[in-house]
């Protein structure tokens, strides 16, 4: 600990502390601009200058070490004329143009500008202006507004990985520029319109379309990838207008990945608001919802329970999922699924740690080893591959990669595709093994598509046999991690949407479908291709997108999306947390467990809850950890997997995905189609 | 006057070849081997007691600034020689480089030992061509002799020379802007703590000094710090070459010894101010960023880093501005106005933004064309950019100005009011 005194008060910091840390804990505040917690210290916009006693002149507080014995001056007049004077500087080429500047009210300049601006310019010559640059289609540049304290290009450095960005010229022709005319690459750009403390990089979709004061503010959290990261929903008459990360250090710190942030204007597109019904002639009708109950009432009184099925897809929430459960369960109906087709993974409780992203994502940064196996973190969970950059960085972790894939942002040993691989490490005769020797924590990074191979159990299996071996699978330190790109497939696994008794899986349901053994089939949320059709067949799609899945329904249910509801997800790593409704749902579109309690209505066959609550009560008996938001599910180790599974010769590669586009949310989005066509203009 | 058999710099003017064994002849390279065995302390030591203060500009005892770097050697150890010359006024280190590089590529090796460094470079300036190709030349042919590389005058200690040529920016001369610059990143300023000597080039402890400042160590290392040291005045010890332009019968490059008066300098090495010493309007006597002092104060000024501080300006890279009644002054610090506007690096704000702000007020003043509040709005931005920037660009930019208005105030005044009244007129 190192003493010092802060105007005469006496404070005590951790060694390797700056003076701003030392002078914010004693409540004084240091207005700043190019400092930011995350990023490297550049000390360049001179705005945190506070006095030193000895020290002839200002020191800026966020560079400066803290050491024994300071004495801070942070009140004086000098300090306060040093602030006047920076303050004037950066004003004079500025535009002030904060009327039609989207970042009024929410502006660091303009802020300080009030305490520290003067009422009026003593600078009578021509203002510096700057041409736009091109950020690509998610920020749109306003340069001459351009403060130059460097974050936007720290940020893409260090954080995001990518070089894209860097300044050129001197002096007052100093410029940001990208080296890509097509924009900047990576998925995490779109934080620097946060990082921004001016208007010079705001964001281009939600350009003019409100002032932040008009915004109708609810903390939720995102669920267009598996980490379900915290963000704020601002909405506006109805509509979702913005999204911005939320601090949480255990996810995604303070960063969001672009989708996320991006993909809202896809909430009002292709929606489905009211219930649909296929006609004679093959169309889709929209109908009411006493007609479309009734249409399934009819088919269900005559089918058999073995000929009805029901498959949940990755965004559903944990709500509907247990209410779609209780009601086929009334039904006697078995074939329930809420895995991919083909998908591998466990389906019992005790091996949900073949299901979990055990090492949690903040754990990334205890290991010094990790292996990606089938998995492109990058375009899968952007924020975690972050994660990964960050680890590496700081702890010098070795990566390496089965399978292949792009180019990432940190180094990376490419061990090759072959399956064998695996085989060669299970039994110590591969190189790999050595490194796997000299680490005390590795974490074993698992793909999807991995486990939606045919061996997928088997290669399981042999993981957890090479964890053991090396001492990391154990109560202590899990190090598997399965990593989802869907938000709530741990959720429905956790709620025991599995096949039950007899029952089959999405891939025996879906081939039963197609030889006419599944008669009628409920998708929640289900966006995969169903491979129709004969004409007995009777399939019931309950969602809130006109996508893949509503295309071949014979029934729609309007469903809302995760704006509009409140309800619970279960991230990757087994987190249990809530999204809040921000905007109502369009249209006669309902909250989805809502549809199913009042269809459970319609057959006589009641739900036993009448509001959320009541449903949240029945949690419980499923899972306490449900109804407490941000508790983590926990495994324990068992024997995932089945080593007697034997390996095929097909090579191992990560799934196929366009990060802007894996759900139909992010498919109906005219911003992520924008930026999938930029991006295929990048050299990557 | 310096008497010649205290003269360091003995073909300055390149009249008897900078090879090697002309070198040699002059004394340069004469049993180095034997100020090796002596030990990096011992060199160390010599240096402070000569009282040898950076000749860089800023004036710092060298021989302190090498004992700053640490002892153990956990990291390897580097020496940078800042040969970017860029100061306006100043022409000394391209002389030394030019005719005397042996000089600096033996003091090089000493400084390097003393502090224990295995490496040199020298960051050269992009325009000085010919110099580069003198000091390369310079370097293989102590190479070829075996003063340098392994076993370094066999002494078993093993040192290299690398020479690296800048691309021309005044930022450059910065020493952390010069390291950066170095590492092959944009030539900016890097924010200190920590200093060089600390986390300097790669992060390792690096120590940067000026050319002329280790140039002069071997000849002090010979004949004995005592020797440097009853030169000059206490705390400005020793000989320094003067760059003398402007408005002086022959502008010249030459060594004097320190605290000789300003007057006795121009009279005596650069043959008088034009016009004669009557004629004289201002000196800027210490390379472009040191404040103006005029006439009066010249009269009877000596050459030294304390004297001229005290009368608010500073002896910098000792290159002498000198300005006759002929200069419009104002036009003249307008022009180094701009200059400062042009090699800001732009970085951190006030320099940034300030020093075009100054440069444009100052354009106004030349014609007059502005209000006499512009001359205390001028002085307040000046104020507000010395001391809040990162490196010293930002000072040095303002002082000119400053200076300009402590003793020009009258004459910008005038022109004030005298553009006031044509405007009338018309």
């Amino acid at each position: 600990m190192v003493k010092l005194f802060v105007d005469d008060k006496e404070i005590e910091v951790e060694q390797g502390s700056t003076v701003m840390q030392a002078c914010e804990k004693t409540g004084a505040e240091i207005p700043r601009f190019c400092f930011h917690e995350r990023l490297s210290i550049a000390g360049n916009c001179r705005m945190c200058l506070v006095a030193l006693e000895g020290s002839p002149k200002p020191v800026a507080s966020c560079a400066m070490p803290a050491t024994e014995g300071m004495k801070i001056i942070t009140n004086s007049e000098t300090v306060k004329a040093a602030r006047e004077g920076v303050m004037e500087f950066l004003l004079i080429n500025h535009p002030l143009d904060c009327p039609i500047c989207d970042q009024g009210g929410e502006c660091d300049l303009q802020d300080q500008a009030l305490f520290y601006g003067r009422g009026e310019t003593r600078y009578e010559e021509d203002k510096r202006s700057v041409d736009n640059k091109p950020f690509g289609p998610l920020i749109k540049t306003t340069m001459t507004r351009c403060i130059h304290c460097t974050r936007c290009v720290r940020f893409m450095d260090e954080v995001a990985g990518v070089h894209d960005l860097g300044a050129i010229g001197r002096g007052e022709d100093m410029e940001i520029i990208t080296n890509s005319p097509s924009g900047l690459g990576g998925e995490l750009s779109g934080n620097i319109i946060d990082l921004c403390p001016v208007g010079a990089l705001t964001s281009a979709p939600y350009a003019f379309k409100a002032r932040p004061w008009e915004l109708s503010k609810t903390n939720s959290i995102d669920v267009l990838d598996g980490l379900g990261s915290s963000i704020q929903i601002g909405s506006k008459d109805g509509q979702v207008l913005r999204v911005l990360p939320r601090l949480n250090e255990e996810i995604n710190e303070e960063w969001i990945g672009d989708k996320s942030r991006f993909a809202i204007d896809g909430l009002l597109n292709q929606r489905l608001d009211v219930p649909y019904k296929r006609n004679s002639s093959g169309k889709l009708i929209a109908c009411s919802w006493e007609e479309a109950f009734q249409s399934i009432k009819a088919r269900t009184n005559n089918l058999k329970a073995k000929e009805m099925a029901s498959i949940v897809g990755g965004q559903a929430c944990l709500e509907s999922i247990v209410a779609l459960k209780d009601l086929m369960e009334s039904l006697k109906i078995t074939n329930l699924d809420s895995r991919p087709e083909s998908s591998k993974l466990p389906i019992n409780y005790k091996d949900r740690g073949g299901w979990l992203f055990n090492p949690s994502i903040s754990g990334i940064e205890e290991i010094d080893n990790l292996l990606i196996i089938g998995s492109q973190p990058r375009y899968e969970a952007a924020l975690l591959d972050a994660r990964i950059r960050k680890s590496w960085l700081k702890n010098n972790i070795k990566i390496s990669r089965i399978g292949g894939g792009d180019k990432t942002s940190y180094e990376i040993n490419d061990l090759g595709s072959d399956i064998q691989i695996i085989d060669q490490i299970y039994k110590g005769k591969h190189s790999y093994n050595k490194i796997l020797e000299k680490s005390n924590k590795t974490l074993i990074l698992i793909g999807e598509s991995v486990l939606n191979r045919n061996d997928g159990a088997g290669i399981l299996g042999r993981l957890r046999e090479i964890a053991k071996k090396y001492n990391f699978y154990s109560n202590k330190w899990n190090g598997i991690g399965v990593l989802h790109t869907a938000a709530n497939r741990v959720g429905a696994l956790e709620a025991g949407f599995v096949p039950g008794k007899n029952g089959l899986c999405t891939e025996g349901i879906l081939k039963c479908l197609k030889s006419n053994k599944i008669k009628l089939l409920w998708l929640l949320g289900y966006d995969e291709v169903i491979p129709k059709n004969n004409s007995e067949s009777f399939i019931i799609y309950q969602g809130h997108h006109g996508d893949i899945g509503a295309n071949s329904a014979d029934l729609i249910l309007p469903g809302s999306a995760y704006t509009e509801k409140n309800a619970t997800y279960i991230n990757t790593e087994g987190r249990v947390q809530r999204t809040y409704a921000s905007v109502p749902p369009p249209g006669n579109a309902k909250e989805d467990w809502k549809i199913i309690r009042a269809f459970s209505e319609y057959i006589n066959k009641i739900l036993p809850y009448n509001n959320i609550s009541q449903l949240r009560a029945r949690f419980e008996k499923i899972n306490k950890n449900f109804n407490i938001e941000n508790s983590i599910i926990k495994s324990v180790t068992s024997d995932i997997g089945d080593t007697s599974v034997k390996l095929s010769s097909s090579k191992i590669e990560p799934a196929n995905i366009n990060y802007f586009m894996t759900c139909p949310i992010s498919r109906s989005s005219e911003t992520m189609a924008k930026c999938t066509i930029s991006k295929s203009k990048l050299d990557m | 006057m310096i008497s010649m058999n205290n003269i360091i710099f003995n073909d300055i003017y390149g009249f008897k070849g900078n090879s090697i064994h002309k070198s040699i002849e002059r004394g340069d390279w004469d049993n180095t081997k034997a100020l090796l065995d002596k030990g990096p302390e011992w060199i160390i030591e010599e240096v402070k007691s000569s009282e040898l203060r950076g000749r860089g500009g800023a004036g710092f005892p060298t021989g302190l600034k090498w004992s700053f770097m640490p002892k153990e050697k956990n990291k390897p150890h580097y020496i940078v020689i800042n040969a970017d010359e860029s100061e306006p006024g100043t022409c000394k280190d391209r002389e030394i480089m030019r005719n005397e590089p042996h000089k600096l590529i033996e003091g090089i090796l000493l400084a390097g030992y003393a502090m224990q460094a295995n490496q040199g470079f020298i960051y050269i300036r992009g325009e000085f061509v010919q110099e580069a190709i003198a000091l390369d030349k310079a370097i293989k042919e102590a190479y070829s002799k075996g003063y340098l590389g392994k076993n370094a005058c066999k002494s078993g200690y093993s040192f290299d020379i690398t020479l690296h040529r800048g691309a021309g920016a005044y930022i450059c001369g910065e020493e952390t802007a010069l390291l950066e610059s170095l590492e092959g990143k944009k030539g900016q300023p890097r924010l200190k703590p920590p200093f060089p000597a600390n986390a300097g080039l790669y992060g390792c402890p690096t120590t940067v000094s000026n050319v002329e400042t280790v140039a002069v160590v071997p000849t002090i290392l010979r004949r004995e710090a005592s020797w440097f040291a009853s030169l000059g005045n206490k705390n400005n010890t020793g000989t320094k070459l003067f760059c003398i332009s402007g408005h002086v019968n022959s502008p010249c490059v030459v060594e004097e010894e320190m605290g000789i008066s300003l007057k006795e300098l121009l009279e005596v090495h650069a043959g008088g101010v034009t016009g004669g010493w009557d004629n004289l309007l201002a000196v800027i006597p210490g390379g472009s960023s040191t404040p103006l002092i005029p006439s009066s104060i010249c009269e009877d000024i000596i050459m030294d880093f304390d004297a001229l501080k005290n009368v608010g300006t500073g002896l910098g890279t000792a290159g002498v501005i000198v300005m006759d009644k002929s200069t419009d002054i104002i036009k003249a610090i307008w022009r180094l106005s701009k200059f400062y506007k042009h090699e800001s690096c732009g970085q951190c704000t006030p320099c940034r933004e300030g020093t075009g702000w100054v440069m444009r007020s100052m354009e106004k003043l030349i014609h007059g064309n502005a209000n006499i509040k512009d001359i205390d709005i001028l002085k307040n931005v000046c104020d507000q950019i010395e001391g809040h920037t990162i490196c010293a660009l930002g000072d040095a930019a303002a002082w000119p100005v400053q200076g300009l208005i402590k003793h020009f105030r009258p004459e910008i005044e005038r022109r004030i009011n005298n553009y006031k009244l044509l405007k009338v007129a018309e």
